[in-house]
């Protein structure tokens, strides 16, 4: 009796460790490395929509952030144009799209304004707002995000 | 301070304290987790690495949880309040309530927790969140316990736990994993009191849980976690199936289908719990 609920154990182990290893992306495991493949074979600037769709997510961004008094706060006294021509650029490098980042340093551009992790997650949301308005699919959105997380120790507390 | 005046003056200061509580915007959408049945932040039976509300370094959260778990002989009821400050530590007070649905009669064990953030970001650091916590547990009824053989009718858990997150990792999904190493005594989390016959040392056990967000509101995940059987009564490790509905950070809504397998020599206790969530 003992042995056979050892031997369940067992396998119900194996299986919750082989799904952490399938969701965690394991470089052995052959159905992830067909993820990858795939991943990479379809290129984030194509599947977002190229430059229109991303200016249009950068335009409803600048409408959220124009509605929202905390995160305004951060850009009164910002070139708006500029802003939005910069970010458009980051996004489309971001997206491996056929752009080059001409704008200063993210670093540069964020000291002074001590931006919070609050601060920052906000900003997280309304951006996804801005995603959501330009019909961009939820897998799509997660795929940008993750590029644009990179940039998060760049932007806070400077 | 007796337990349940502790329960109702945290809950009345987080009310009080509210004006000063605005945690919604210190974490993404669906990654504060929920309380599980012991009171901490976590998943459903498995606590985590992540504390339990939206709280960032700057802020406080308050989140309170009801919970059931419906089973063939039993019912567990679960009350918690918790508090987490500065994404850094988080207090709980969990009150169990065990209905013996068969032999009638019930068994209250009361929780108290504390979990400290050593390390990371679930979503932005590299490595995952790692997290040490402690569950003191009281019996309030002791005589089931002391029947079958438990050495205590009190006794703490230890836990070290890593939590992450992964941005788009499944086909653009995003997806979670937790793995937990508790050091316990408990039998049945201690509703059959701590140690036994069999066995009266601290044990480490292994829990898990992974999961699979399909959307900023709706997650789907497995959680397992291992038991030890102290007490000779064959009791079986734990396993879920659960679907998380989260229309906001200031709610969320919890199903499961629970295989909890022998619990006091009566067999095939599965069932379906439920939860709900709140998150000041």
């Amino acid at each position: 009796m003992r042995d056979t609920q050892l031997k369940l154990n067992k396998s119900v182990i194996s299986i919750t460790f082989s799904l952490l290893c399938l969701l965690t992306g394991c470089t052995t495991s052959p159905s992830s490395a067909a993820l990858d493949a795939m991943s990479s074979a379809d290129n984030l600037y194509q599947t977002l929509g190229g430059k229109a769709k991303i200016n249009e997510i950068v335009d409803n961004f600048i409408n959220e952030i124009a509605f929202d008094q905390e995160t305004y706060a951060f850009f009164k006294d910002s070139n708006m144009q500029r802003f939005k021509d910069k970010l458009s650029e980051q996004l489309c490098v971001m997206a491996e799209g056929p752009c080059t980042y001409t704008g200063d340093s993210m670093e540069q551009v964020h000291t002074g304004m001590n931006i919070t992790e609050a601060n920052f997650n906000h900003g997280v949301d309304l951006f996804i707002n801005a995603m959501n308005k330009a019909e961009i699919p939820h897998t799509v959105q997660n795929r940008l995000l993750k590029e644009m997380a990179k940039t998060r120790k760049q932007m806070l507390y400077r | 301070m007796s337990y349940q005046t502790l329960f109702l003056s945290l809950a009345l200061s987080a009310a009080v304290g509210s004006t000063a509580i605005q945690a919604n915007d210190g974490k993404l959408l669906a990654t504060s987790g929920l309380s599980q049945i012991e009171g901490a932040g976590g998943g459903g039976i498995v606590p985590w690495a992540t504390l339990s509300g939206y709280d960032s370094q700057d802020q406080i959260s308050i989140s309170v949880a009801l919970s059931q778990v419906d089973l063939e002989d039993y019912r567990l009821n679960v009350q918690a309040v918790s508090a987490s400050f500065y994404d850094r530590i988080e207090f709980s007070l969990g009150q169990q309530r065990f209905d013996l649905k068969t032999l009638g009669g019930d068994i209250k064990m009361n929780i108290v927790g504390a979990k400290y953030k050593l390390y990371g970001d679930a979503v932005y650091s590299d490595l995952p969140q790692i997290s040490v916590g402690v569950q003191h547990k009281i019996l309030e009824d002791k005589a089931i316990a002391n029947a079958l053989g438990a050495k205590n009718t009190m006794g703490t858990d230890f836990y070290l736990a890593a939590t992450k997150i992964h941005l788009g990792a499944v086909a653009g999904y995003n997806t979670v994993w937790n793995v937990t190493a508790r050091a316990t005594k408990a039998n049945e989390l201690g509703i059959l009191g701590f140690g036994g016959q069999s066995r009266d040392s601290y044990q480490l056990m292994l829990e898990a849980s992974a999961g699979i967000l399909f959307s900023r509101h709706l997650a789907v995940g497995v959680e397992y976690r291992q038991k030890p059987d102290n007490l000779g009564l064959k009791e079986d490790d734990w396993f879920d199936l659960f679907v998380t509905y989260i229309p906001s950070k200031s709610v969320s809504i919890t199903a499961a289908y629970t295989k909890l397998g022998t619990i006091a020599g009566a067999t095939d206790q599965n069932g379906l719990y439920f939860s709900i969530n709140g998150h000041l």
